[in-house]
């Protein structure tokens, strides 16, 4: 390529970015909006986040809005918290959501909870954003999901995007949401350039204002033999499934999620109503968790429904750090594929 | 009055005098009596209600108010001293034993004592009883979760600067809190922040029924403050002039853009942990009548010729007044309709 040879830039439509840039673009286009959004966290500024949820905005931005705390978890997020009380738009990144029992407290007592104890008259418009997922054998304390826990406590809701333009549009409608958000990335479709990347994590995403409403889930490829609910990392792996499958002529409809809280309910019933059989994969662990609530949620419309059902998540066990052991407990496509021909009989 | 100051930081000029404050106009004087008045009058009725429909036996789920009651009584010297110097612009977080805060800082009574009712008409609208009222009109807040109230207050306080005011923060702790991380965390990120925050610690000397002396390793924790490089003062005597005295200082430096600075003041806690709490882990228990702050603050005011029987009256006919009208508003007040429970979890409709 010569000077005088240019890219051209790609049409808007097939403009291609990696999750973490399209998570970026959506704070940048917020923080640009309106002066009250700030991100603040272990590493936000210059280093641009651990899982590079924030290059570029310290140089755009400034010191004053883009800002690096102290490793004091508990401090820095109710510190977000009372700001938000205060007409301020923080986003705060917890780095790994295993932290979060360092500042649990502020997190479901506090940031979760002001909202109903003033019955309305205070709101908390915070989000708090943290890395989630496993799969690069960083052992059993930053590996985890967790997202069920956090689902699991009221007055939260709960976004984990699977795909780089779900990454910007749930970014953008957690910024602007008047509720706390929990925004969970999976490290393994940030598309970071030292880590194993999925496929799929470099993706179109919209230019300009992009809006993914929360708790809407999307059906990302259709069938009629047996409905996969899933989220985050394992929706790409379900895609995999889906794609190879298609070859014999079976149809998987993969539901993303997309959401946790609030759940789409609805989303998951019409699948279900049309293929009649379930799996449900879900990297957080097993018992009490994601899994249960989706199968649940069927058995209760109605248990005439389903003539198969499959849970995969992890089982519950610290996740361990060997690449062997991890990878015989995440759900991956080997076991995903083997849970769906399980349910089709 | 005794104070104990830290010396590793720009530390503004204190008064080592058991005098402090008795420069005070007399107006000043007259407010402080007022509002701890108003505070004991305020709590004294909570203690009515509360037990009126308890029995038989004692049932604390039973009754006008039911639940955990936490009073402040003997605490209301820190309470009036700090809030004095305030505006309702300014926040205040408070403890899972908050009333003293909150009627000094100007909650409005009927709305608190409503929410103390579990009414439809309270703060919260019955959704968060005595340990959980938030009061955007004053920007009063506390929380049931011992030191857990700090850190909300530091972003309190980096909102107000963000937004180029002199407003500040007043976070609240009792004794036993600072033997908690979030205390720890909080001075460190507000001093290195230069955070326009008050730290107040009320030591009353009982962590429910732990002594000080069994919790917590130095003697007095103003000289905790040292170690995160903020002035550090305590004051000995539950003196409301002398809390007075040392709050003026630190709110001119939060306001100053100085930064933080910690109050610890030694006070009492006249009544039990809750109501209930018969308190058999306390020695000595006969004795606090006598140490009640009131009364002698009232007495030294005497002595001033500040008040004589007839203020005093008045006073206290005014504040009877104030707190039975909010008692009436309360008991008066619709309760909550049970098919509404799950609004409020999510503010919706509001999204920007």
């Amino acid at each position: 390529m010569t000077l005088t040879e240019s890219p051209v830039p790609p049409p808007r439509a097939d403009r291609r970015l990696s999750t973490s840039k399209a998570m970026v673009e959506a704070i940048a286009l917020e923080m640009d909006r309106d002066d009250a959004v700030i991100y603040l966290g272990e590493d936000v500024g210059a280093y641009g986040g651990i899982f590079s949820s924030t290059t570029g905005l310290l140089e755009r931005f400034g010191k004053d809005r883009v800002i690096d705390t102290p490793i004091s978890e508990t401090a820095f997020v109710g510190l977000g918290i009372g700001a938000a009380t205060e007409g301020l738009r923080p986003i705060v990144e917890l780095m790994f959501a295993d932290f979060m029992g360092v500042t649990l407290d502020q997190i479901y007592n506090h940031m979760a909870k002001i909202h109903y104890f003033s019955g309305g008259n205070v709101k908390v418009p915070m989000a708090l954003t943290t890395a989630v997922g496993g799969g690069y054998s960083d052992g059993g304390q930053h590996s985890q999901c967790l997202w069920g826990t956090f689902a699991h406590l009221p007055g939260m809701k709960v976004v984990v995007p699977a795909t780089p333009a779900d990454a910007k549009g749930l970014m953008t409608s957690a910024i602007r949401d008047d509720s706390p958000v929990v925004y969970m990335f999976h490290k393994g479709i940030m598309g970071l350039p030292w880590m194993a990347k999925n496929r799929r994590s470099i993706d179109v995403v919209p230019e300009g204002e992009h809006l993914v409403p929360i708790g809407r889930a999307n059906v990302v490829h259709e069938g009629s033999d047996i409905t996969v609910v899933t989220l985050s990392l394992s929706v790409h792996h379900a895609l995999d499934v889906a794609e190879k499958l298609a070859g014999e002529g079976i149809g998987v409809e993969v539901l993303d999620l997309r959401s946790l809280v609030p759940l789409d309910r609805e989303a998951i019933l019409t699948s279900v109503g049309k293929t009649g059989r379930l799996v449900v994969v879900d990297e957080d662990y097993l018992s009490y968790g994601l899994s249960g609530e989706v199968v649940a949620t069927v058995v209760e419309h109605d248990p005439t429904m389903l003539k198969a059902v499959q849970r995969l998540a992890m089982p519950d066990v610290p996740i361990p750090y060997a690449h062997d052991l991890e990878y015989a407990v995440l759900p991956r496509q080997d076991k995903i594929e083997a849970a769906v021909r399980r349910a089709l009989g | 009055m005794s104070t104990s100051l830290s010396a590793a930081a720009p530390v503004p000029e204190t008064t080592d005098s058991g005098s402090a404050g008795s420069h005070l106009p007399d107006e000043v004087r007259l407010s402080l009596y007022e509002t701890m008045v108003l505070s004991r009058t305020f709590e004294e009725a909570i203690l009515r209600e509360y037990h009126a429909d308890k029995g038989p036996g004692f049932d604390i789920g039973k009754g006008l108010v039911p639940g955990e009651m936490h009073l402040s009584a003997g605490q209301e010297p820190v309470a009036a001293g700090v809030c004095a110097h305030l505006t309702t612009d300014d926040a205040v977080t408070a403890t899972h034993r908050p009333h003293h805060f909150a009627v000094a800082h100007g909650v409005d009574l009927r709305k608190m004592t409503a929410e103390i009712f579990g009414r439809e008409t309270g703060l919260g609208r019955g959704r968060g009883g005595h340990m959980h009222l938030f009061d955007p009109d004053t920007h009063f807040s506390c929380s049931g979760i011992i030191a857990e109230g700090y850190p909300p207050a530091l972003g309190m306080a980096f909102a107000f600067r963000r937004r180029g005011t002199d407003r500040i923060a007043v976070a609240v702790t009792g004794e036993g809190a600072a033997n908690q991380g979030a205390f720890h965390e909080s001075l460190n990120l507000a001093a290195l922040w230069r955070l326009p925050v008050v730290f107040v610690v009320e030591d009353n000397e009982w962590g429910i029924s732990v002594a000080r002396t069994a919790s917590t390793a130095v003697a007095s924790n103003a000289d905790r403050a040292a170690g995160y490089g903020i002035p550090g003062v305590r004051v000995e005597d539950n003196d409301v002039e002398a809390v007075h005295a040392e709050a003026a200082k630190a709110v001119a430096r939060a306001r100053a853009g100085e930064g933080p600075s910690l109050i610890e003041v030694a006070t009492l806690r006249m009544w039990g942990h809750f109501e209930g709490d018969a308190q058999g882990y306390r020695p000595e228990l006969d004795s606090v009548a006598g140490l009640d702050p009131i009364p002698r603050y009232e007495q030294r005011l005497r002595e001033a010729g500040v008040l004589d029987d007839a203020v005093v009256a008045r006073v206290k006919e005014s504040a009877s007044a104030r707190v039975e009208d909010a008692v009436a508003f309360a008991k008066s007040s619709p309760t909550p309709d049970p098919t509404d429970v799950m609004t409020y979890v999510f503010a919706e409709g509001a999204a920007r």
